[in-house]
């Protein structure tokens, strides 16, 4: 695999030029956590564009070995966000993908190959990228209450996200953070995995909700929608009452709406 | 006998499996992280003996052939023979022929993952050869006719109270009759049953961690002991290795096993580490007439050069088994292959072929575990990618996977129809959903909802709201 560069910091001028890599599931399931995400890149002195001609980061075809198709979805996604400082997700899964396995994609490609690497060092994990880059160390949001953060793999793994989202969550006046037993196990998600082998996808999350629950939370949040989406929908079934949301939502103090897998009212 | 191919299944069989369940429980909590974290955190210069054991293993099997050279030449300076062999069949007809030189009549072994892989000991009772495990774990599932579960642990899916009723029924013949359920005095009465089998052996079969250039010896860890009298008391020691063991020097096998044992249990070292050069000498008090070592191939050397060259590095400590989620969740009878989790899941289509191995690849949730804890940094992910290609490629997957992926990357790379498809899907689910959040039972999803509820879209997509606030531009 090619090496990635580290681009440089700040522009002269101090801005920083962010494409948002919205994430083909916040754009179909949770917009809230695209509109959290500006707020707080905005807050960071960021100036956010969105590209209009991006769908998905091409992970379901990479992960279920349609190679070809992924690599035409990289360039896409390499084009779109072609002259950005940053491309940031809020998503370690997508961020990852472009940071790590774009150049791998593409490392055969003479023309797209070199655009990719380019990329790749540009692409940041939103929650890293707030502080490793921008230097924030506090948000204005509040939250009273339990909360408990799940490490997703990829950010974990792939985008060194360890520290800085427990950073910023433990800057939120009235939040307790928790640490929860078996931080580093998986949840069970991984994409098409997921419905593919489903009765193993299920096992494994009732692990990882158990772990959760065990710390007795009042919230699970997390970086990535998919591990959340599988952690909802599993404390939803069980009924355990716990809320699920996206880190940025609570760091953008954006939870006026239900949050994810919860009825909008009572459900009748 | 579970297949491969019945992969799902399996899987299904073995969540439903309480005494599984708890035994597994207790592996996970034992030996996945914890145990392992305790030894590396004790040993400052770990992620540097890494490498180290990378480079060592990448080295060997960049030469290969000359290291598997040397190190033949040096048994048989030291009076040992090493015999080639190419297929499964090849190698237990050599076996066999070995055994049969010396008219043996038991033989015991110490732990080989390579005789599993050759199917060896229904092989040598079908000739009338008894043998016999040496291993606590392998003897416990040789009484109870099963396969290993687990590459470095055998028997880790049965529970203490299974192995007692195992003994009970098993060593009524030796005179013990009485069940026991303490786990010390289930050890003693297993040792008492084996010493004397150990006497009465012809040959003594053992694996080898590595097998070194340099001086021709074969090395082996236990924690038992086992395998030192497996192979020092009979006359006749047979060892079952593959080309990919090979390490130039002792001090490269040192390295290797100072990664090995902190991996695999969590241990600084494994209790037994023992070295074997040639067979007894006439000034020894002990050790076996005859040493033989046999390299079976069986489509290893493929490898080289091909994409999974990095899974020759492996050095089976099982520590990637531990800390899977899918092992965790199934076990590894579930895999019905002779390798299990992670490593097993690019090894075992590799030696047999995919056709009947594509499950392995495909259960796996990616997580990346598995190469975070290997010793020698193998990039397991990328290589079940690969074979998850090589499966699509040769039509493997069930046509209705193959269309969604192709229909859906269609779509993906186009903004305008994926925009209308987006639109398109939050509506259905919203509708299905209404105001509950959830979506209870969705069609061709039922891997999801089968056991979870599905969360419903907020409302619309992300990319309709931003164009609709105007600030859609760029």
């Amino acid at each position: 695999m090619p090496s990635i560069p580290d681009t440089a910091d700040p522009r002269r001028d101090g801005t920083r030029r962010v494409g948002l890599f919205v994430t083909c599931l916040v754009d179909l399931f949770r917009p809230t956590v695209g509109f959290a995400a500006v707020k707080l890149l905005k807050h960071a002195g960021c100036v956010v564009e969105i590209p209009a001609t991006q769908t998905c980061c091409g992970q379901p075809a990479y992960n279920s070995g349609a190679r070809s198709e992924a690599q035409a979805i990289a360039r896409q996604v390499v084009a779109a966000f072609d002259g950005f400082d940053w491309v940031v997700a809020p998503s370690g899964s997508c961020a990852g993908m472009l940071h790590r396995h774009y150049p791998d994609l593409l490392s055969d490609d003479a023309e797209w190959g070199p655009r990719a690497v380019a990329l790749a060092g540009r692409a940041r994990e939103l929650m890293s990228f707030l502080v490793d880059v921008c230097g924030v160390t506090s948000v204005e949001a509040s939250f009273r209450g339990i909360a408990a953060y799940h490490d997703s793999c990829s950010s974990l793994r792939e985008m060194g996200v360890r520290d800085q989202p427990r950073e910023l969550l433990t800057g939120i006046s009235g939040l307790e953070l928790r640490e929860v037993p078996e931080a580093e196990a998986c949840c069970g998600f991984g994409g098409s995995f997921s419905v593919k082998y489903g009765p193993i996808s299920t096992d494994i999350v009732s692990r990882k909700t158990d772990a959760l629950a065990s710390v007795k939370p009042d919230m699970v949040v997390g970086g990535d929608l998919g591990c959340l989406m599988n952690i909802a929908g599993k404390m939803r079934r069980d009924g355990t009452g716990i809320a699920v949301r996206h880190a940025a939502e609570l760091l953008a103090d954006m939870t006026e709406d239900a949050a994810i897998g919860a009825p909008e009212r009572a459900e009748v | 006998m579970q297949t491969s191919q019945a992969f799902r299944e399996n899987a299904v069989r073995a969540i439903a499996d309480d005494e599984l369940r708890a035994a597994l429980d207790k592996v996970r909590q034992g030996f996945g992280g914890a145990r392992r974290q305790a030894a590396v955190d004790r040993l400052p210069e770990f992620e540097a003996l890494r490498d180290a054991a990378r480079d060592i293993k990448n080295h060997a099997i960049a030469f290969l052939d000359i290291y598997l050279e040397r190190f033949e030449q040096r048994v048989v300076e030291s009076g040992g023979v090493v015999h080639w062999c190419e297929t499964p069949g090849e190698a237990r007809d050599l076996v066999l022929r070995l055994c049969k030189e010396v008219d043996a009549r038991t033989v015991t072994k110490g732990k080989t993952m390579i005789a599993e892989e050759i199917g060896l000991n229904p092989f040598l009772e079908s000739h009338g050869i008894a043998p016999i495990e040496t291993d606590l774990g392998e003897y416990i599932i040789q009484l109870a006719d099963e396969p290993p579960s687990h590459i470095i642990a055998p028997a880790i899916h049965k529970t203490k109270d299974q192995v007692a009723d195992l003994f009970h029924e098993h060593h009524q013949q030796y005179g013990k009759t009485q069940r026991l359920d303490d786990p010390g005095k289930l050890v003693d009465e297993a040792r008492q049953v084996l010493r004397r089998k150990y006497i009465e052996a012809d040959v003594g079969i053992t694996g080898a961690n590595f097998l070194v250039a340099e001086t021709g010896s074969t090395v082996i860890v236990t924690n038992e002991g086992n395998g030192d009298l497996t192979q020092t008391l009979p006359k006749r020691h047979i060892v079952l290795a593959t080309p990919e063991k090979i390490v130039p020097t002792l001090e490269d096998a040192t390295t290797l096993l100072r990664v090995l044992a902190r991996s695999a249990t969590g241990q600084e070292f494994s209790v037994y580490t023992t070295f074997s050069t040639g067979p007894r000498r006439p000034d020894d008090l002990d050790g076996p007439e005859g040493f033989h070592v046999i390299i079976l191939d069986n489509g290893r050397s493929r490898l080289v050069g091909s994409p999974f060259q990095d899974m020759l590095r492996c050095i089976k400590c099982g520590t990637c088994l531990f800390h899977c989620p899918v092992y965790a969740s199934i076990g590894g009878h579930a895999y019905g292959s002779v390798y299990q989790g992670p490593m097993g899941a690019v090894l075992t289509p590799n030696l047999i072929g995919l056709p009947t191995t594509r499950h392995l690849p495909n259960a796996s949730s990616l997580c990346g575990r598995c190469e975070a804890v290997c010793p020698v940094r193998i990039p397991i992910p990328r290589m079940l990618r690969h074979l998850r290609e090589k499966g699509l490629g040769e039509r493997l997957v069930p046509l209705r996977e193959r269309w969604a992926v192709a229909a859906w990357a269609w779509i993906a790379q186009r903004p305008r129809v994926y925009r209308l498809w987006a639109r398109f899907l939050v509506g259905v689910l919203r509708t299905i959903a209404g105001r509950s959040g959830r979506v209870r039972r969705l069609p061709l999803s039922r891997g999801w909802t089968g056991g979870r509820d599905f969360p419903a879209p907020q409302g619309e997509t992300f990319m309709d709201l931003w164009r609709r606030a105007g600030r859609g531009k760029t």
